[in-house]
């Protein structure tokens, strides 16, 4: 990745990115006890981390919510909207509250969108309405088995 | 937020029937920006909480191991790293392998997300979903060749679908 933001990382940058990809600890000085696993002093981690954070190098340090955990029903719904009523859809499908994420893809599935409702009953009302407005098929896929969630940037 | 609605229905789900209760959801709502930088970070939470730090951390610990909380860890912007493409991967694998094949895909390092999803015969084939991360299109096709080759005999169809534009991202976020 010969990019020009990784370019400005220093080596201890890129240990610390590589170290809190991987997790922190929880206990009374976590942040003493990474800077002693990097070799580096706690004051100059807390620096460095804020400096990452500023620099939208990391968008994100903290705990990870698994929000289906936590008591949500979620789907993923794509739809084959044709090109030329694709902008009357995404103004229907955006209007609903329940819809959390929209993107456009290069497919003839064109629409992709997640669902996020209390219950996992409200998904199928939702879709019927959207169905409903739209005179298109929303074609339901949930989540079956998830193997995997987590990108992790070596740099 | 834009996103307000939905939190809100997402929140209010929480405390009615899960087991995350009032304390788990101030202590989400005081993390979801992030962990404080500084020396004593659970302390510090938990004088805004009106709890002992030792409570933070059980709590913390308690919801880890109930997977609420996937991890306690930093995000990297990986627009700001260089992987500026982005390709949703489907395959078609056979069902009784997919856990497999599902846990190999998954633990690759450019992949991000792997599901197992429902098909739609005849319309869609694809019951296995990754989300592919790389600095080109061109990039996320080559590392796509490569779970075809990993997925060897196993694979019976794939498409990569690039994102052309987000149409709306609002996040799940609870609300205070």
């Amino acid at each position: 990745m010969a990019d020009t933001q990784t370019a400005l990382l220093d080596d201890l940058d890129r240990s610390i990115i590589n170290v809190l990809q991987d997790g922190f600890p929880i206990g009374p000085h976590p942040y003493a006890q990474v800077a002693g696993e990097l070799d580096t002093d706690e004051t100059t981690l807390l620096e460095r981390l804020q400096r990452l954070l500023d620099r939208r190098i990391l968008t994100r340090f903290g705990p990870m919510y698994h929000a289906q955990h936590m008591g949500g029903a979620f789907s993923l719904v794509a739809m084959r909207v044709p090109p030329d009523d694709l902008d009357r859809v995404v103004e229907i499908v955006n209007g609903f509250d329940e819809v959390a994420h929209n993107y456009e893809r290069e497919h003839a599935f064109n629409l992709w969108f997640v669902l996020a409702t209390e219950t996992p009953d409200v998904i199928g009302q939702v879709l019927a309405h959207i169905e409903h407005a739209t005179g298109h098929r929303c074609y339901n896929m949930p989540k079956l088995e998830e193997f995997f969630v987590r990108l992790r940037v070596p740099v | 937020m834009s996103g307000v609605p939905a939190t809100s229905r997402l929140s209010s789900a929480a405390r009615d029937h899960t087991p995350v209760d009032e304390l788990d959801r101030a202590l989400i709502v005081a993390t979801q920006a992030g962990l404080p930088l500084v020396p004593e970070p659970y302390e510090h939470l938990a004088a805004a909480l009106g709890i002992s730090g030792d409570e933070v951390m059980q709590r913390l610990r308690h919801m880890q191991a109930r997977g609420i909380i996937r991890r306690i860890a930093a995000v990297p912007n990986h627009y700001r790293l260089g992987m500026t493409a982005n390709g949703m991967s489907v395959w078609n694998v056979p069902d009784e392998r997919i856990r497999e094949l599902g846990r190999r895909v998954g633990a690759l390092e450019f992949v991000s997300h792997c599901y197992h999803r429902s098909r739609h015969l005849p319309d869609w084939p694809y019951n296995l979903f990754a989300m592919v991360h790389a600095g080109s299109r061109e990039e996320v096709l080559q590392k796509v060749a490569s779970i075809a080759e990993l997925l060897g005999p196993d694979h019976l169809g794939h498409e990569v679908l690039f994102s052309r534009r987000i149409l709306k991202k609002t996040g799940m976020r609870l609300s205070a």
